[in-house]
């Protein structure tokens, strides 16, 4: 075993950005990933959320503020997205866990399904935080 | 790379760390926990943003709400670890630096469990700052 250390750093880096063809599934992938990664910020904000609102009104409404402009709003909306998608995608891969959808056309299908669903369910709970009038008067 | 040996040579000595199998499940079991808690939050942040400081605290008196954030933060903490370390343990060369993310990442999703639950509890039992 003198010797494994070598091969041990040469071992490829999932999942193979580098040699990959760019196809539905592949994004279907990553982006579950790249995801992940904005709900674990996500889920930071929510930390910080529950803190703000322990330290007082003052506090909060400071902390909220952050997130009445576009930026914050911006990053939102962003988490939003990932939640849904990570979400539907999450359960493709309960069914490929099942062995189930693995053939070519589902796997390209159900990729389609979860980005369909991830924009029409962000829109849609959006709008609703609009029609609450969460946003309207700033 | 010009390396001509087997699979099995390749993997011959790295060893298994004979856990694997329990990561595999714990990160699909807290999904399907995380599938009912986000749905549940979702349906709850309308509220929430509209109310402000004073509606939350009264959310959060809920014994019911309470316990359902905490568990939504918790649990999601506790996921997102586990993912992190898989992409960390995917992307990042072993040596020092890689050692310094996992560990980091052990520390950021008790930390923020803990900041969560201390926080949420104080302001549900009506102990935090008005």
């Amino acid at each position: 075993m003198a010797e494994s250390s070598p091969t041990i750093r040469a071992r490829p880096t999932s999942p193979h950005l580098q040699v990959w063809r760019w196809h539905l599934t592949l994004w279907a992938s990553i982006l579950h990933r790249a995801a992940g990664m904005v709900l674990y910020l996500g889920a930071l904000l929510l930390a910080l959320w529950a803190l703000e609102l322990a330290r007082g009104a003052a506090a909060f409404a400071a902390y909220t503020r952050l997130f009445t402009h576009w930026p914050g709003r911006a990053l939102l909306m962003l988490i939003t997205l990932s939640a849904f998608y990570h979400l539907a995608n999450g359960i493709r891969h309960f069914f490929w866990d099942m062995g189930k959808g693995f053939a070519v056309r589902t796997a390209n299908l159900t990729a389609a399904i979860c980005f369909g669903f991830a924009i029409l369910a962000t829109l849609m709970f959006w709008w609703r935080l609009g029609s609450f009038g969460a946003y309207g008067h700033g | 790379m010009g390396d001509y040996r087997t699979p099995l040579r390749r993997a011959r000595g790295l060893g298994s760390a004979k856990h694997g199998v329990g990561h595999f499940i714990a990160q699909r079991v807290s999904a399907v926990a995380l599938v009912l808690l986000v749905c549940w939050g979702f349906s709850q942040t309308p509220f929430l943003v509209r109310g402000g400081h004073d509606f939350a605290r009264a959310w959060l008196a809920s014994p019911l709400n309470a316990t359902l954030l905490i568990l939504l933060a918790g649990v999601g903490f506790y996921h997102g670890q586990i993912g992190m370390q898989v992409i960390i343990e995917d992307y990042v060369d072993r040596g020092a630096g890689r050692t310094a993310l996992l560990i980091l990442n052990a520390f950021v999703w008790l930390a923020a469990a803990a900041l969560t639950t201390v926080s949420l509890l104080l302001v549900a039992l009506g102990r935090g700052a008005v």
